[in-house]
């Protein structure tokens, strides 16, 4: 049951990107593509799953006043591990997603459950956390992407949609980006005026 | 010569560039800290410094001890704690120098090291290849600079329009971060304006 409402909470209620606000940079930077979007979440959700397991075993031995420090080296050393990895295997993605891989260091959400969550809870718990706010961000990443995609390139996942269409070149540069997200806060508010606040 | 390449540099980063609006980072402290016009100068003016700073610092670090040593994959790491130990650095002397500018800034310090833009800075300025090239520690510390004064740029004129939305008619669902998010999306469309600007 409990593990239920921490599913639930990252990927509706507490969504990271939808609700708290917050690890917008690479939200609005990779969605050009769905495929993109999916890689991203992909690295996220494995550098804050294991952040998290991570703390969540080293929460009873740190110090309280430098744990800040230590997080950050521990999200960073899991960050460099995603950064080799993909440059290894997948040069494209790496070369796609640019400067926001060694960014994800700096995603506050990252940081934020290490601090708010795993430092304070068990490790499955942690687990669960961290899997669920890698899909509540992922599934904002995808939709975004996928309008974004959609509308000003005119294909999805590389497909061309309607030949011969002019796609709205607007829409994959960064004014759409922030009109999209902008739309889609509105939506998320009309949609929970509706059903009460959020409620089940 | 060198000198229009500087120049060039210092105006792509401020508006071609733009940090914010078109290369889409630093967008939490932007969002988070342009309510009130005057913190927003506060927030910018500690961001251009440290931008600066830690644009030279990193060049030092990159060059003399990652690169002889072949341990340039660490660079991630070695970046972030060089702005972390920056940032507290800033925050004592500040503190110790000036206290009351330590009081009107106080909380927007330490949120400086989760700034991407400052990450990004000094990432950028590895890949540009600064640390191969003629005068490269300078062209580093202005692009950390142009890249600060873009960031302050947005900021003010966010804080602005933001400061005249609290008293517009807006719709009941529409207020608050979706209303902000559209006119940061008006904002950027100006700035692919400058995208055309040749120097």
């Amino acid at each position: 049951m409990k593990f239920r409402q921490i599913l639930l909470d990252g990927i509706w209620f507490k969504n990271p990107i939808l609700v708290l606000g917050i690890g917008l940079c690479p939200t609005l930077a990779v969605t050009t593509s769905v495929s993109n979007a999916l890689w991203m979440t992909l690295a996220t959700t494995f550098v804050l799953t294991c952040s998290n397991i991570l703390v969540s075993m080293i929460k009873n031995i740190v110090p309280p006043h430098i744990r800040i420090p230590i997080f950050i080296t521990i999200i960073a050393s899991f960050v460099i591990i995603v950064e080799l990895t993909l440059k290894a295997f997948q040069p494209q993605v790496d070369k796609a997603l640019g400067i926001f891989i060694p960014l994800i260091v700096v995603n506050c959400i990252i940081l934020g459950r290490s601090e708010e969550f795993a430092s304070k809870n068990s490790i499955v718990s942690s687990i669960i956390d961290g899997l669920s706010m890698g899909i509540g961000f992922g599934l904002t990443l995808v939709i975004l992407a996928f309008f974004r995609e959609t509308l000003g390139a005119n294909k999805l996942f590389g497909y061309t949609l309607i030949p011969g269409m002019e796609p709205s070149l607007m829409m994959i540069m960064a004014p759409g980006a922030f009109i999209t997200l902008g739309f889609m806060l509105w939506a998320m508010n009309v949609i929970k005026a509706k059903f009460g606040n959020g409620g089940e | 010569m060198e000198i229009k390449l500087l120049f060039t540099i210092l105006i792509s980063t401020i508006f071609i560039n733009n940090y914010v609006l078109s290369q889409l980072l630093g967008l939490c402290p932007f969002l988070g800290v342009s309510k009130k016009l005057d913190s927003a100068l506060g927030m910018g003016l500690a961001v251009i410094f440290v931008m600066s700073m830690a644009s030279f610092f990193t060049y030092f670090i990159y060059k003399f001890v990652l690169i002889p040593y072949e341990i340039t994959y660490l660079r991630t790491i070695a970046f972030i704690l060089i702005i972390a130990s920056l940032v507290q650095l800033v925050e004592m002397v500040i503190e110790k120098v000036s206290p009351p500018l330590y009081q009107s800034l106080g909380i927007f310090l330490p949120l400086i090291t989760t700034n991407c833009a400052v990450l990004g800075v000094t990432v950028l300025n590895v890949d540009s290849g600064f640390f191969n090239a003629n005068l490269g520690l300078l062209k580093s510390v202005i692009q950390g600079m142009g890249a600060g004064i873009g960031f302050t740029l947005a900021l003010l004129l966010m804080a602005g329009i933001r400061e005249r939305l609290e008293l517009a008619d807006i719709p009941k669902n529409l207020k608050g971060l979706p209303i902000t998010f559209v006119v940061a999306g008006l904002l950027a469309l100006a700035f692919l304006g400058f995208s055309g600007m040749r120097i």
